[in-house]
C-alpha cells in the first residue's frame, strides 16, 4: 500500500493543505446547516406540543401548563393535561417520528420519492391486519397491534416477492406496492361491509388514522417499540448513505447490499406498523417527512433525524389543527391527507414532465 | 486507518496485490456469460479489456469486483477468494467504478467523494482527519479541488466522471477497476480520463483494469490487453503483439487494416466496411 500512501512531504504540501481545508469547510457547512434545522424543528415541536396541551374546551394559560407538568396543578388540570392531552400529544409525536423515519428509509433505500409505506401498501397492510383481528377474530388491545404488525410484514413480503427479479428495482417495488396497497384496502373495505355498525366504528380508525382514542395504555407499547426501533434505524443510516449511490457502488465500497437492504426494510416496515397500530394509517406523513427534511437541510444524505422531527411536527400540528383550528373537528389522518395529496400530485406531474417517471 | 495507509515510506506492506481468476464461470440466469476463464491481472499495470457487445467483458469486471457470484471457479485476491473474504476487507484493496453510476439529487462533490471512505469506517471509527486527507488527495489527483462545494447536477459529464473517479480514489485501493469510464464522454474528455488513469498508475503504482469500447484508445493506453469473444479470452498481451487484422476479425467480425498510430506508434485499427473504401493497397 505504500504506492498509495503519500510521503510525509506531499502530505503537508500546499495543494493538499488547501484541499483538506476546503473539504473540512464544506463538511462543516453541511453539518452546521443540518444541526440548525434540527434545533429549529425541536423548537417548532415544543411549540405545537404546547399548543396541543393548552388548547381545548378547558383552556390553560402557559403558567398553568407549566405548573401542571411539574405536578403542582389542580385536580382538574392534572386530569386533563396528564390524563388526556399529554398521551395524545406524545402518541402523535411518536407516530410522527415512526412514520417520518420509515418513509425516509424506504425512499432512500429504493431511490424513489414515491416509495413510502403509505403509498406502497405497508400501512394499509397493517390496517388490514388490525381490522381482520377486530372484526373476524374479536381480538382487542395488544393482540390487535400484533395483528397489524403481521399485516404490514405480509404486505412487505408480498411486495418483495413479487418485485424481486434477481435484484431489486425501486421502480418495480413501487408499482407492485401500489397494487398491494389497493389489495389491502380492498380487504379492509370488504371486512367493513360485513361488520355491524358498532364493530365498524371501532375499526374505522384503521381507515383514516386518528388520535381520538389515544390513552396512556396505548402509548406504552408504542414508546417501548420506539425505544428499540429508532436507535436501530439511526444506526442503519450509514448503510443508506452508500446504498443511495446504487447497489453496484454500495457493493464496491464493501457494503453487503442484500443483508443491509433487508435490515432496513424490516426496520421501515416495523416502524410503519407500530405507528399504524397506535393511530391508524395517518396518510402521507411518511411520504412528505423526508422530502421536507431534505428541502430544509439542503443535504443529500438520508437526513434521518430531521425527517423524524418533521414527521412529529406534521402529526402533532395536524392533530391540533384538526381539533381546534378548523371549523369542523377532523381526525388527524384527514388533515395530513389534505396536505399530502396535493404534494403527491405535484410530484407525479413534475416527474412525468421531467421524463423520469417517478 | 494506519493499517491501510502507512505514513512511513517503505512500510512492510509494499507487496503489490495480485488479482486473478481461475476457471471462472459467470452467468445471468442459466446462460453462461463468462465461461471457464482464467486470467492474471499484471500488477502495477494498466489492463484494458476489449470485445464486442455481449462478449462478457463487463460481466468479467463485475465478477472480479464480486458483484456477480461465480457459478464455478473463483476470483482470487492475493490467493484468497474475494467471495470468502469480508466485503469491507476486499473494498480496502479493490475498488470498482461501475458504468454510469447515479448520484443522489443535490449531493456535493465533497459529500460524494467522502462516501468512498465507507470501507475505512465502522461503528467505532467515525469520520476523522485521515478521511479528510484522503478526500483532499482524491480531489487534488483528479483536479477537482476547486469544485469541492459544487453540486454534481450542475457539472458537465467530463467533470462528473472525474468526481466519480475521485470517489473511487478516496477508497484508497491498490486495484481500481473501471467499467466503461469513457463511454458517455466526448473525445477530449475521453483522452482526459485516460490520461488521468495513466497518471494514477505511473505516480501511485495503482493497478488499473478498464473495460472500454474504443479499440484505438485502448491500444494506446493499455500496457496489457485482454480481448474477449463469447465469454472467453481470445488473446492477451501487449497491444502491439496482440492486435492484428485476424484478431479484429475474430473478436469483432470486422475486416480491417492495422497500422501504426502516428502519435504513439501503438496499433490503430482502420475498419473496412462496404462503402467508402478506395482502391486497396
Amino acid at each position: 500500500m505504500t504506492a498509495y500512501a503519500p510521503s510525509a512531504a506531499s502530505r503537508t504540501s500546499g495543494i493538499a493543505r488547501v484541499g483538506v481545508r476546503s473539504v473540512r469547510r464544506v463538511r462543516r457547512h453541511a453539518r452546521t446547516r443540518s444541526t440548525t434545522v434540527c434545533l429549529g424543528l425541536v423548537v417548532a415541536l415544543v411549540v405545537v406540543a404546547g399548543a396541543g396541551l393548552v388548547l381545548g374546551d378547558f383552556p390553560l394559560t402557559l403558567d398553568q401548563l407549566v405548573a401542571t407538568l411539574l405536578g403542582q396543578g389542580t385536580t382538574a388540570s392534572s386530569f386533563i393535561v396528564l390524563g388526556l392531552r399529554l398521551p395524545r400529544v406524545l402518541t402523535g409525536l411518536l407516530v410522527g417520528v415512526c412514520f417520518g423515519l420509515s418513509g425516509t428509509t424506504f425512499q432512500n433505500l429504493l431511490r424513489n420519492p414515491l416509495a413510502s409505506p403509505d403509498i406502497i401498501g405497508i400501512s394499509y397492510g397493517a390496517s388490514a391486519g388490525g381490522v381482520l383481528a377486530i372484526l373476524l377474530l374479536g381480538w382487542t388491545g395488544m393482540a390487535v397491534s400484533g395483528a397489524a404488525l403481521g399485516g404490514a410484514l405480509v404486505s412487505a413480503g408480498l411486495i418483495y416477492a413479487l418485485a424481486w427479479r434477481g435484484g431489486l428495482s425501486g421502480y418495480r417495488f413501487v408499482l407492485v406496492g401500489v397494487g398491494v396497497s389497493a389489495l389491502m384496502l380492498a380487504v379492509v373495505d370488504y371486512l367493513m361491509t360485513r361488520a355491524d355498525v358498532y364493530e365498524a366504528t371501532a375499526a374505522l380508525v384503521w381507515l383514516t388514522g386518528s388520535l381520538n382514542g389515544s390513552s396512556a395504555t396505548q402509548l406504552e407499547p408504542l414508546a417501548l417499540a420506539c425505544l428499540v426501533l429508532v436507535p436501530l434505524t439511526l444506526l442503519s443510516g450509514r448503510a443508506l448513505l452508500v446504498l443511495q449511490l446504487g447497489d453496484d457502488v454500495a457493493a464496491s465500497v464493501g457494503l453487503r447490499v442484500e443483508a443491509a437492504r433487508l435490515v432496513a426494510i424490516v426496520l421501515g416496515v416495523m416502524l410503519a406498523a407500530v405507528a399504524t397500530a397506535a393511530a391508524g394509517p395517518v396518510g402521507f406523513v411518511a411520504f412528505v417527512a423526508g422530502p421536507i427534511a431534505k428541502r430544509l437541510t439542503r443535504g443529500s444524505g438520508p437526513s434521518l433525524v430531521p425527517a423524524a422531527l418533521v414527521g412529529a411536527v406534521v402529526v402533532v400540528l395536524s392533530d391540533v389543527a384538526g381539533q381546534h383550528l378548523l371549523p369542523v373537528e377532523l381526525p388527524v389522518g384527514v388533515v395530513t391527507a389534505a396536505v399530502g395529496a396535493p404534494y403527491l400530485l405535484w410530484l407525479l406531474v413534475r416527474s412525468n414532465r421531467a421524463g423520469v417517471g417517478g | 486507518m494506519s493499517e491501510t495507509r502507512p505514513l512511513v515510506e517503505g512500510a512492510p506492506d509494499a507487496r503489490p496485490h495480485r488479482l486473478e481468476t481461475q476457471g471462472l464461470v459467470l452467468s445471468y440466469g442459466d446462460r453462461p456469460v463468462v465461461d471457464d476463464l482464467s486470467v492474471t491481472i499484471p500488477d502495477g499495470r494498466i489492463t484494458v479489456i476489449v470485445g464486442a457487445n455481449g462478449c462478457g467483458k463487463s460481466t468479467l469486471l463485475r465478477g472480479m469486483a464480486r458483484l456477480v457470484r461465480p457459478v464455478r471457479g473463483a476470483v482470487l485476491l492475493d490467493g484468497k477468494s474475494v467471495h470468502d473474504t469480508p466485503s469491507k476487507e476486499v473494498a480496502r484493496v479493490l475498488g470498482l467504478l461501475p458504468q454510469a453510476p447515479v448520484a443522489p439529487e443535490g449531493i456535493t462533490v465533497t459529500d460524494l467523494v467522502g462516501r468512498g471512505r465507507y470501507p475505512h469506517q465502522g461503528w467505532f471509527r467515525q469520520w476523522g482527519a485521515a478521511d479528510d486527507e484522503a478526500v483532499a488527495h482524491a480531489l487534488a489527483a483528479t483536479g477537482t479541488t476547486e469544485l469541492a462545494d459544487r453540486r454534481i447536477e450542475d457539472m458537465s459529464g467530463g467533470q462528473r466522471q472525474r468526481v466519480w473517479i475521485a470517489m473511487a480514489l478516496a477508497q484508497e485501493t491498490d486495484l481500481l477497476l473501471l467499467d466503461e469510464p469513457t463511454t458517455y464522454l466526448d473525445l477530449s474528455h475521453q483522452v482526459d480520463v485516460l490520461d488521468l488513469l495513466t497518471d494514477l498508475n505511473r505516480e501511485r503504482g495503482t493497478t488499473i483494469v478498464v473495460v472500454m469500447h474504443d479499440l484505438n484508445l485502448a491500444c494506446r493506453y493499455a500496457d496489457h490487453m485482454i480481448a474477449m469473444a463469447e465469454g472467453a479470452v481470445a488473446a492477451e498481451g501487449p497491444p502491439s503483439e496482440v492486435v492484428t487484422p485476424e484478431l479484429v476479425q475474430r473478436v469483432f467480425g470486422l475486416e480491417s487494416l492495422v497500422v501504426a498510430d502516428p502519435v504513439s506508434q501503438t496499433p490503430t485499427v482502420v475498419p473496412i466496411g462496404r462503402h467508402h473504401c478506395a482502391e486497396r493497397v
